[in-house]
């Protein structure tokens, strides 16, 4: 159903097209049907009667409608193409567009890898279905219907055999098709299945190795690839029985026009010439029916993979668009009021009232256990999504009602998982704002302590990038994450935990040089190390979803239980014997 | 063909979706499939020599090969004469007609003069050439017998075609299925280094989609060629047989199938190849800015990703639109040549059979041929693609077989139930490459149930030498030994059952927890695996879970956290019972109070073993007995922790910039509120 009305709403605005189609390709079929009649002729009222004129003549005409036929065909081809490689470029569009404007609760609702295959790889296989039908799907009905009216010109007495043998392949490619089709599922389910313990055993070498644990894993591997060849020999055997079978119907479908065909001709009740023609479009029909029903074949997937399609272009995204004229905070105050945020369908909400108020020129840090909502409460700020119920503003100003420009000026954001585009260093670090000049990334750079690194690289600033910053050690992405957000100079940073993979000494430097950067901003910070934090003016502790404590280092080892307990499980981890 | 060309592109969405979970694995873009010659035209270095060693791989079934193609000769054969004997029953109709027009009783000679005097001397050729019954009409008895054979003929045809089908089926999987168990093999026998030096998601495509596709050239590419050639032989041989004027202009269209599937298909390549390449563009940058989403929001560069995104999209658009357009005309085209033959045919033979030169069945049966000339060739055209591509996948796979294995094992000597553990390093020289030396001329001893602390910066080569206690590399120079016995004469899995060893990427496979911690000892029985999660404090969290110990653990992590994972490969080597141990620390941002159970179970684990760790955390290394201090793949220190301290050497500057946050130990002022520098784990030693 979705793939119906996906093609039906993406093929509309190329409705001329899809006419040029239809017409084209009726055309063309009618050409092609044109041709054994005309061949009739010759034989019926030339080659019986000894009509060389008329041999020559009819050749001319059977020429000509050969042209037509070819350029009607190809006409057919080129709209054909047109149209489906437009629907694929407006699907790609509008599934962009609206991974663009859903919140990110939705999209980790879906999952980016999904989300990646479905904008890619599903609506591919849409539009290659859609091209097939308009190639194909289009043309066999044509054909099918139309030679069927051709041989019931030539002859009525013959046509219960066109009753016959038509439903009868079409049972037959039917069945075979209802065959391989849960096979097809079958392998491609075992083919992951072998795939997926050669990933292990390529990942887990060292592990492997180490337990002496080949002779299980090859164990592992030949039952899967025991499993696959299973299936693909029954798949095989299967498709080894379909090309036989078919010829066997035409081929019995050939002389039964034959033996009856002469017997009515003997009658006088039908022509020779019309015996051939009446021969080849039969055929004619048979070919066109076993072509509509491969093509039937690539419906499931592209129905998958249209219904996932679907489901992303029918989420509404529950942010709702701002009114555009609230005014662009300018001192970077964060407050958050009562905010009450959970998963749709959880027991309960990862953050539960919470109240506080980031300082410009001040720091705010967050601590607590893994799955505390650490990580929530960060991208809850530059509204990434909204909280259910309470309110977050930036210098009294609901970040619900800032534009995304608004946002993006305000707050810079470094997140815990170092992501950088492909590109190079300078593009990289001038993301947040293009009109960053030389020194000011190198003096970015130099806060961040990524300055060594550059430089050490021949290339420096336009050292080459690759997608996700693989090319970099984890560090040094983490590194220059950080100095992207400082070269965007925002009045809000956020920190989410973008210390993690630097060493105690480089944390130490990086912070203190740190806090002039940022200058009078307001920054917030979500740390695991104790030693990160301890130098924060407030320090949140969060546990089960509340703030359990608030206050500074000093005062929270007094006064919070919950704190002391971390900062010592790290002591004891870190420095006691 | 409809098969094969769904189960790539259904690969190509795993690869997609495996390349956005772990960036590393797989790069989608090759992965990706599409349904009309969407693959890459990937060429093999050598062609013929890697074609000769595919085919080589069907040798162990030669037997079966000969009777393959000896079944499809038969086939092909009787395919071909079928229509011939259609023809003749077609004559026997048509004699039968032009028979009963003419007046019954009439001897045959004076129809024929009859004709010739009325200046219809085509006719009475026919008439003559014919050997046309006048007043008889068809002669029924020939036609059916004419119409049995043909049946006959195609019965058997059909038959001979599903038999070697069915023969050939069973026998390329047989060799598919011997090449994955050969690969496999192969993989275990590689040494590390192998997979160290390249990209997991290349040695992934090559052990699998390559594989696929050789299958699909075995498959289809063989049977298929033999009956193309055959069947274009078989037809055109016919052809003359039937007649050579009318085979010359049928043949006509044979250079222009050709030329037509030449330049087409050459200039669809080309376009493929682009419509590739901006596939690969446009879904990478979708990638991008679907990974970065959040980065991309916050640093308000929606429009510029958008504006990109329009670009590569209306670029993809255009490309695809030229390559599917232009390999959409190549049916028509072959069609259109096919339709011109068949007029040519038609008019040529029509005025030959109206001149008695040549019989209608004859004329109907060439037509027929003609239409099945133009298939074979159009197959032989898409297999040249496909055997290409299956070759290069070939010379790919070929390239793993044939790589270094580890060196052959001989063991000498064989190891008692349990060593004491002691291990020696006798001037130990190890490098990667030739040229470059990493460990040089290393001796040291570890004590049974000594712990040795390996420190020193990234890259320093810690990793290199717990390697090499595994034997994962081979030594340049020196030995190991392990209570006293050379470890290159043990087996390797002698010397690997004795260690146990926790890596950093805590990997566990897809299976329940259970699973898991009995990898390290498989025949553990189930109190032994409550009793080392136990130990290694698993047994708290797996109990907080739902399924408990039948809780599936899948690859992209998600039900578990990064700690819990991690205490798993310490229960898995806990169980294990090892009498050598080699510990990679955690430096990754687990929770702190899950990061204490951790430190808890590794040390539980240590007790009583010899244990070599990649030390990170103070307390690892000063408790440690030995502490080896790396530099640049070099021992440059080794001592205890006072010991090598007093030497302000190379560990007291790592020691203080590493874990003193760059103070110097007796200079460190109190900390204040506004100094910037923060606390160091120290501080906490000063407390407690």
């Amino acid at each position: 159903m979705a793939l119906l009305s996906i093609s039906l709403r993406y093929a509309k605005p190329y409705t001329r097209f899809v006419a040029a189609v239809f017409v084209f390709q009726l055309l063309s079929t009618i050409a092609a049907l044109y041709l054994p009649s005309l061949n009739a002729e010759i034989i019926d009222r030339g080659v019986a009667r000894g009509d060389t004129d008329f041999i020559w003549a009819t050749g001319m005409t059977m020429l000509t409608v050969c042209v037509v036929q070819v350029v009607t065909a190809v006409g057919g081809v080129y709209f054909g193409a047109r149209t489906a490689m437009a629907v694929g470029r407006d699907l790609r569009r509008d599934v962009y567009r609206k991974v663009d404007e859903l919140s990110a609760l939705e999209i980790g609702g879906f999952g980016t890898a999904t989300l990646i295959t479905r904008g890619t790889n599903d609506v591919q296989q849409v539009q290659m279905l859609v091209l097939m039908t308009l190639n194909f799907m289009v043309s066999a009905p044509i054909m099918c219907v139309g030679g069927i009216i051709m041989a019931l010109r030539e002859d009525v007495g013959l046509s219960w055999l066109v009753w016959v043998s038509v439903p009868v392949l079409f049972i037959i490619v039917s069945v075979l098709v209802g065959i391989l089709l849960p096979l097809f599922r079958l392998m491609q389910d075992r083919i992951d299945g072998i795939n997926g313990v050669l990933r292990e055993q390529i990942t887990g070498i060292r592990v492997i190795r180490a337990f002496v644990r080949e002779p299980y894993e090859s164990e592992r591997y030949r039952t899967a690839n025991e499993r696959l060849t299973r299936v693909s020999v029954r798949v095989g055997n299967v498709f080894v029985l379909m090309f036989p079978v078919i010829m066997m119907v035409l081929h019995l479908a050939t002389a039964a026009v034959l033996w009856f065909g002469g017997q009515r001709v003997e009658a006088g009740e039908m022509q020779v010439g019309s015996l051939t023609a009446f021969l080849q479009y039969l055929l004619q029909i048979l070919t066109a029916v076993m072509m509509g029903v491969f093509m039937v074949m690539m419906i499931p997937r592209a129905v998958v993979c249209a219904e996932r399609i679907q489901q992303v272009l029918g989420t509404e995204t529950a942010l709702t668009a701002p009114r555009g004229d609230a005014r662009t905070p300018t001192v970077g105050r964060v407050e958050f009021r009562d905010v009450t945020f959970g998963y749709p369908g959880a027991e309960r909400p990862v953050l539960e009232n919470l109240s506080f108020t980031a300082e410009p020129g001040k720091t705010t840090a967050i601590v607590g256990s893994t799955g505390a909502g650490k990580s929530t409460l960060v991208t809850l700020i530059p509204r990434l999504m909204d909280p259910q119920s309470g309110s977050i503003t930036i210098d009294d100003v609901p970040v619900s009602q800032l534009s995304r420009e608004q946002i993006a000026s305000v707050v810079g954001l470094v997140p815990q998982k170092p992501y950088l585009f492909s590109g190079t260093v300078a593009s990289n670090l001038r993301f947040g704002r293009d009109d960053a000049t030389d020194p000011e990334l190198w003096e970015a750079l130099g806060v961040a302590q990524g300055a060594d690194f550059v430089n050490a690289k021949p290339e420096g600033l336009d050292t080459p990038i690759s997608q996700g910053g693989t090319n970099v050690s984890g560090g040094q992405r983490q590194r220059l994450c950080i100095a992207r957000a400082l070269v965007a100079k925002p009045r809000v940073y956020l920190f989410d935990d973008s210390f993690s993979a630097l060493d105690v000494a480089t944390d130490a430097r990086l912070r203190a040089s740190l806090g002039e950067a940022t200058g009078g901003a307001t920054v917030i910070i979500v740390a695991q190390r104790v030693s990160t934090i301890r130098e924060a003016d407030q320090i949140l502790v969060l546990d089960a979803r509340r703030i359990v404590a608030r206050g500074t280092h000093d005062e929270l080892l007094e006064s919070s239980d919950t704190y002391r307990e971390i900062v010592e499980s790290q002591l004891s981890v870190e420095g006691v014997a | 063909m409809v098969r094969r060309k769904k189960t790539d592109a259904e690969t190509g969405v795993t690869g997609a979706a495996a390349t956005a979970v772990a960036d590393e694995e797989f790069q989608p873009t090759e992965a990706d499939g599409d349904m009309f010659g969407g693959t890459p035209p990937r060429k093999a270095q050598q062609f013929w020599p890697s074609a000769k060693r595919l085919f080589g791989l069907l040798a162990p079934e030669k037997v079966k090969m000969w009777l393959v193609v000896a079944l499809v000769t038969v086939s092909v054969v009787l395919t071909v004469i079928a229509p011939k004997v259609l023809g003749q029953a077609m004559d026997v109709i048509f004699n039968g007609v032009i028979g009963s027009q003419l007046p019954e009783g009439a001897p045959l000679d004076q129809v024929v003069e009859q004709a010739r005097s009325d200046g219809r001397g085509d006719f009475a050729d026919l008439l003559e050439k014919a050997q046309i019954v006048p007043g008889q009409g068809i002669d029924f008895t020939e036609l059916g017998r004419l119409i049995l054979i043909v049946l006959f003929l195609y019965i058997i045809a059909s038959t001979l075609m599903w038999a070697q089908g069915f023969i050939l089926n069973a026998l390329v999987m047989r060799v598919v299925f011997r090449l994955r168990q050969d690969i496999e093999a192969k993989l275990n026998r590689l040494p590390l280094s192998y997979f160290d030096t390249r990209q997991r998601g290349d040695i992934m495509s090559r052990v699998t989609n390559d594989v696929d596709n050789i299958q699909q050239a075995l498959q289809q590419a063989f049977s298929q060629l033999v009956q193309s050639v055959l069947t274009i032989i078989g037809i055109a041989a016919m052809m003359f047989i039937v007649s050579w004027q009318l085979a010359l202009i049928a043949l006509i269209s044979l250079p222009l199938s050709a030329i037509i599937a030449g330049v087409i298909g050459v200039r669809s390549q080309k376009l493929f190849a682009a419509q590739w390449k901006n596939t690969g563009s446009l879904n990478g940058h979708i990638e991008e800015s679907f990974s970065g989403l959040e980065l991309v929001r916050v640093f308000g560069r929606d429009r510029e990703m958008l504006a990109e995104f329009h670009d590569r999209n209306e670029k993809l658009y255009r490309a695809s639109f030229g390559a599917q357009f232009v390999s959409g005309i190549i049916m028509p085209a072959m069609m259109f040549v096919s339709y011109l033959s068949y007029v040519l045919i038609a008019v040529a033979g029509g005025l030959r059979v109206a001149s008695g030169q040549l019989t209608l069945g004859d004329a109907t049966a060439f037509i027929q041929y003609s239409r099945e000339f133009s298939q074979p060739v159009s197959q032989l055209a898409g297999m040249a693609n496909m055997l290409q591509s299956g070759v290069a996948s070939a010379e790919r796979t070929f390239e793993l077989l044939d790589a270094d294995e580890e060196t052959p094992e001989s063991p000498t000597s064989t190891l008692p139930g349990r060593t004491n553990g002691h291990v020696e390093f006798e001037g130990v020289t190890f490098r990667y490459a030739e040229d470059n030396p990493l460990i040089e001329d290393l001796s040291f001893s570890v004590e049974p149930g000594q712990t040795v602390a390996i420190v020193g910066p990234t890259g320093a080569g810690k990793t290199t030498l717990v390697n090499l206690v595994m034997r994962f590399y081979e030594l340049n120079g020196g030995r190991i030994l392990l209570d006293g016995i050379d470890v290159t004469t043990l087996s390797r899995a002698d010397l690997r059952s004795q260690v146990g060893m926790v890596l950093q990427d805590a990997w566990l496979f897809e299976g329940t927890i259970r699973e898991n911690i009995r990898y390290g000892r498989l025949d553990a029985t189930d109190d032994e695996v409550t009793e080392a999660a136990n130990a290694t404090m698993v047994d708290r969290f797996v109990r907080q879970l739902p399924d408990g110990y039948d809780t599936v653990i899948d690859a992209d992590g998600g039900t578990i956290s990064a700690g819990e994972r991690q205490l798993i490969t310490i229960a898995r080597a806990f169980i294990a019972q090892p009498s050598l141990l080699i510990l990679d620390e955690a430096t990754s941002s687990v929770d702190t109070r899950t990061e204490l159970l951790v430190q808890h179970a590794m040390a539980a684990l240590r007790t009583d073993r010899t244990s070599f760790v990649i030390a990170h955390r103070l307390s690892t290394i000063r408790d440690a007995d030995t502490i080896l201090v790396m530099e640049n793949g070099r021992i440059v220190e080794q001592g205890n922790h006072e010991r090598l301290l007093e030497r302000r050497g190379a560990y007291y500057t790592l020691y203080m910039t590493q874990f003193r946050g760059g103070e110097s130990e007796e200079h460190r002022p109190e900390v204040t509120a506004s100094s910037p520098v923060t606390v160091s784990p120290l501080d906490g030693d000063r407390k407690a």
